[in-house]
Order: structure tokens, then sequence, then C-alpha cells
């Protein structure tokens, strides 16, 4: 189960803002805990010792030299941000 | 017939042969296809995009100049991409992703870009902020998801092919529900550079398309690696066309997990999928069941993993260097980030995004995540191991043909079953094609509606795959275009 508080403290941590007035915390609850009652089964099973597995194909390193090479243009990187000025992305300051 | 829909009964193959002919030109079929799709009754487009200025087609190029269109989640240089998503509806991006990319040096021309359940979360494109897509064959339903938009597309024949994306059955699901043939690569073959991540240890992008055949010259073309994605390491060998008339000597194993015992199988996709396992036989093919006992898991461990990726990868959508901002002038960083996101995205990926941050959070990782990846390397196993004993396996794709508009939206369990026969290959990274095999009624009643038929192959096995994807495909003769004429099902209001 995961209560009104838990949902507020991870919508922190995640830098969403719910809707306190309207219901989205108690339904987020609701549904978070209905989606964790049937992912909670994988919980029993006993996988000592399995390895977990972090990527499903073999991979190895591949080699290249360190040359330089054409990059995407400041003002193009620049072009869709929704603030950029003096050739920087601006954005409000962190203690308004 | 008009000429425009004498060219889009054909399919891609078939179309790029008659060009070389000199039949008609790749002006003529682009010009037939954005004709119909100016008039998409499906909200299938969120954008139909012009012939490029200059743009020359050359009919000795593999795709001679035929349009295909794109699943709005790849990046296109200077057309907007907005992954269905309110947070990216005015974005256009500064480059283009390498598939299609690859598509364009192939000789593509880039048709539109389709609509998309919001940043590839979800089995219904009922998560799109840009409305859902209907599914051609009965616009009560939905056409699946969450590449709605690519499949509606070419099965209502507003496209002759498009490119879709795959986290756990994303261009399969959408494929069977809509009579197509839908291709996710071993994870891997395809670079996903410019492709917006979701899961980024599962997505790989794919074709959707009408024939087996298509899906093939289409991966053919994307497939390889990519200086700008260090996990694309390609195909060994490449991928030939298909050209197999038969199933002699292939062992295929029917997983009793996925198939036989799975709860919550329609009955008429049972019997079109038995169907299917009997004229595999006869085309040669020994058929024995087999077992993946950890399968039945995929649906949690997936719910963890994807989510938890789908945490990490969506938080560079904060109103910084792309898309929207939502502030006042007294609004400090945090609170910017925050009214953003709770504006610019929508209640599934919120959902989501809440989910993976419980699961990544101190305290419950081991418990979550770390369970989960040990479950992903159990599935592996399962795999390795049936494949061991045969040469490619065959479950239905779908438990059910396409369901009505609303009927999962209010629970979310019930929408993430949809992709429990195709989650675990997800989760095994492993290449698998929905070859569509007939038709059936749903459960509840109403229209017979296509099923589709999931065919698994090893790592990198894809030419395997589409070679028997090919016989059983002749051998069924089932086409979606034909059947779609002979029905009268079309994409596009009469012009």
């Amino acid at each position: 189960m995961i209560d009104r508080d838990r949902v507020l403290q991870v919508a922190r941590l995640a830098r969403l803002r719910l809707d306190e007035s309207s219901g989205e915390v108690e339904q987020m609850a609701r549904e978070l805990s209905g989606i964790l009652d049937h992912v909670d089964a994988i919980g029993g099973l006993d996988l000592e010792g399995v390895e977990p597995t972090s990527h499903v194909v073999d991979l190895v390193n591949v080699l290249r030299v360190d040359r330089v090479g054409p990059s995407l243009r400041r003002e193009a990187a620049l072009a869709p941000a929704p603030d950029p000025a003096e050739g920087s992305f601006r954005v409000p300051s962190p203690q308004a | 017939m008009s000429l425009g829909a004498e060219l889009r009964a054909l399919s891609l193959t078939e179309a790029i042969e008659q060009i070389r002919a000199g039949r008609f030109s790749a002006v003529e079929y682009g010009a037939a296809y954005r004709e119909a799709a100016g008039r998409d009754d499906l909200n299938a487009y969120l954008e139909v995009v012009a012939v490029r200025e200059g743009e020359q087609p050359d009919p000795s190029a593999p795709l001679a100049g035929a349009p295909i269109a794109i699943k709005d989640i790849f990046c296109t240089e200077g057309v907007a991409t907005t992954a269905g998503s309110r947070i990216l509806a005015n974005y256009r991006p500064p480059y283009t992703a390498t598939a299609v990319q690859r598509l364009l040096d192939g000789g593509a021309s880039l048709l539109g870009k389709l609509n998309m359940d919001e940043f590839a979360m979800g089995s219904s494109n009922e998560n799109s902020a840009f409305g859902p897509v209907l599914n051609p064959w009965d616009r009560d339903r939905v056409p699946g998801g969450s590449s709605g938009g690519s499949a509606a597309a070419v099965a209502g024949g507003l496209a002759p092919a498009a490119l879709g994306t795959d986290t756990g059955g994303s261009i399969r699901q959408p494929a069977a529900l809509c009579g197509l043939v839908g291709l996710k690569p071993t994870y891997g073959a395809i670079s996903r550079y410019g492709m917006i991540a979701f899961a980024s240890s599962l997505d790989q992008c794919g074709p959707l398309t009408r024939t087996v055949a298509d899906a093939a010259l289409l991966s053919s073309l994307m497939e390889g690696v990519d200086r700008r994605d260090s996990t694309a390491v390609g195909i060994p060998g490449g991928i030939a066309i298909p050209n197999r008339t038969d199933l002699k000597g292939l062992r295929l194993g029917v997983p009793r997990e996925l198939a036989g015992e799975a709860e919550g199988i329609e009955a008429g996709v049972r019997a079109q999928f038995e169907r299917a396992l009997a004229l595999c036989e006869e085309l040669g093919a020994a058929v024995a069941e087999t077992e993946l006992p950890n399968a039945p898991h995929g649906i949690s461990a997936y719910y963890v993993l994807a989510p938890a990726e789908a945490s990490a990868n969506l938080a560079r959508f904060d109103g910084v260097r792309y898309g929207l901002r939502v502030a006042d002038h007294q609004s400090d960083l945090t609170e910017m980030y925050e009214r953003t996101r709770a504006a610019g995205l929508g209640p599934e990926v919120k959902r989501r995004i809440m989910l993976g941050t419980y699961a990544l959070s101190s305290g419950y990782y081991d418990a979550y995540y770390g369970q989960a990846q040990k479950v992903r390397t159990k599935i592996s196993d399962d795999f390795r191991a049936a494949f061991a004993d045969f040469d490619l396996l065959v479950t239905p794709t779908s438990p059910s043909v396409a369901f009505k508009l609303g009927a999962r939206a209010a629970d979310p369990l019930a929408m993430y079953m949809s992709d429990y026969c195709t989650v675990p290959i997800s989760l095994a990274g492993l290449p698998a094609l929905s070859l569509p095999c007939g038709l059936a009624a749903p459960d509840d009643g109403g229209p017979e509606l296509p099923v589709g038929l999931q065919i698994v192959a090893p790592a990198f096995a894809e030419s395997r795959l589409l070679d028997a994807a090919h016989a059983i495909e002749a051998a069924l003769g089932f086409d979606c275009a034909a059947v779609r004429r002979e029905i009268g099902v079309e994409g596009a209001r009469n012009g």
C-alpha cells in the first residue's frame, strides 16, 4: 500500500506537482497501490545468487581515433529552448 | 478504382518494382499517399510532410523515392517532433534520427509524422496528448499502441509502410490489432540515436508493413552500427530479403505459458492461433509444446524496469533546453520544473514516472529494481533453454483482438496485460514479428477483427525469422489490403 504522504514525497523527488484539490493525489495512491500489488508477486521469488541483467546483448569495446569533427552548432542547439540568452540556456534563479 | 487507389493497393515492394519498370513515377506514388493522408479520418497523422524543395526521387535507390511515414518519437530535423506529448508540442529538433536518416539515404521520402501514446507509454494510443487514433477496421476500437498511428496509417491505406518503436510490444501489438506485419528486431540491431528514449535497455525501432518482404527491406536498410549509439551493434550478416516457401526442417516451440495455458486469451484468437500452427505443420515444421516458466512474471518485472528507466530518461523534460516552460516571474527553479512537468505531461506518463521514482528510491531499490533485473535474467535463461530445442517460438501476439475505445482506459493494470505475450521477449532482447493470421470476433461480440501470430527467434536471427514468416504468409494468403478492399475499410474520408 502506498499512502498519500508517500505519493507527495515521491512526487517531490520526481519534480511533479500533483493537484491536491482535484483528488489527483488520492487517485495516484490508489493506482500505484494496485500496480504494486501485482508487481509484488516477484518479491516472493527465490532469486538468491541470480545475476541481475543490466544489458541483454554482449558488447565489446569499440575504439576509434579521437578526432575533432563537426558537431551541432550552438545556435541550432539553443533554438528550441524556451528562454535562450547570451548563448546559454537561461533558467529562473534557484532562490527566487 | 482511381489511379491513387490503384497505387495504394500495392505493397511497398511491388510499388518499387513498378516504379523501376517505369509503370508510374515515385512522384505519382508519393502524391497518391499525400492526397490520402491529407484526408486522414483516423487521427493517425500529426503532420503530413510536403515534398522537400528540390527532392529528386532516384528510381535506382533501394526505396526508389517511396514515401514512408514515421512515428512521432523520431527526431526529424526542422519537422515538429512531439512524442505525443504537450511538453514537446512545438519542438523542432536540430537533427534527424539515424534510423530515419538511413531510410532517407535509401531513397525514402518523408511522408509524415504519426500519432502515438505519449512517450510510447500505452497499448491503445489513448494516451496521446493529441487525441486517440481510431482502428480502420472498426472506428469504435483502438488500433493498439504505442505505435497506434503507425498501424492505423498503414492498415487504413494512408501510408505504404511506417516506422514504429517497441519497448514492451508497441510495434507487434498494434500490428496484430490492425492486421499488419510488425517487426521488433533484436535489441541493438538498429541505432536508437534520435529516438526519444522511454526505457533505454528495451527500446528498439522497427517497421510496420503490409508484407514480410517490406519489413525485411526497411530493416535491412536501418540495421547497423552507429558511432552515435554505442549499443547499436547491427546484425551480423545483415538481413536477407526472404524467399522461403516451406518450413521443412524447422522446429517450432509453443510456450505453454504464453499460448496454451495462458489466461485471458480470447477464444477466437486461440482458434486462429491453432489454425496457424496446423498450417505450419503442413508446411513441414515440427511443432511441439515447450515452456518458459518465468515468462508469467514478465509484466511484473517490466512494470518495474521500464518505469524506472523512464523516470530517469524523462527527467530531461524540465523546461530548460526544449519544449514547454511554465513559470511566472516569481517562480524559482524547482517551482518551474514542477509546474512545467505538471502541465506538460499526461496522466499515464506521470503514473510511470511516479512508479519508477518509487521503485528506485532509497530502501526500495533492491526489492523492486534489483529483483526485477534478476527476473529478467531468469526469463532470458528460459528462452536460451527453449532455443536449444527449437529454431523459433510461436505465440499469439495479443491476448485479444482490438478492444473498444475506453474499455481499459480506467484500469492501468488491465491495459498493461495487453502486452502479456510480447513483454517477455522484450526483456530478453530477442527479435519477434507479428504476422496477420486471419480474423476473429471478440469474446464480447462484434465484427471480425485481425489476429496476430507472434514468431520469436534467437538474438540476431532476423533472417531466419523473416524467412519463416514469409513462408507462413504465402500459405495463409492473408493480405490486409485485399481484405480491406473487400469489406470497404478505408482510413480516409471520401475525397
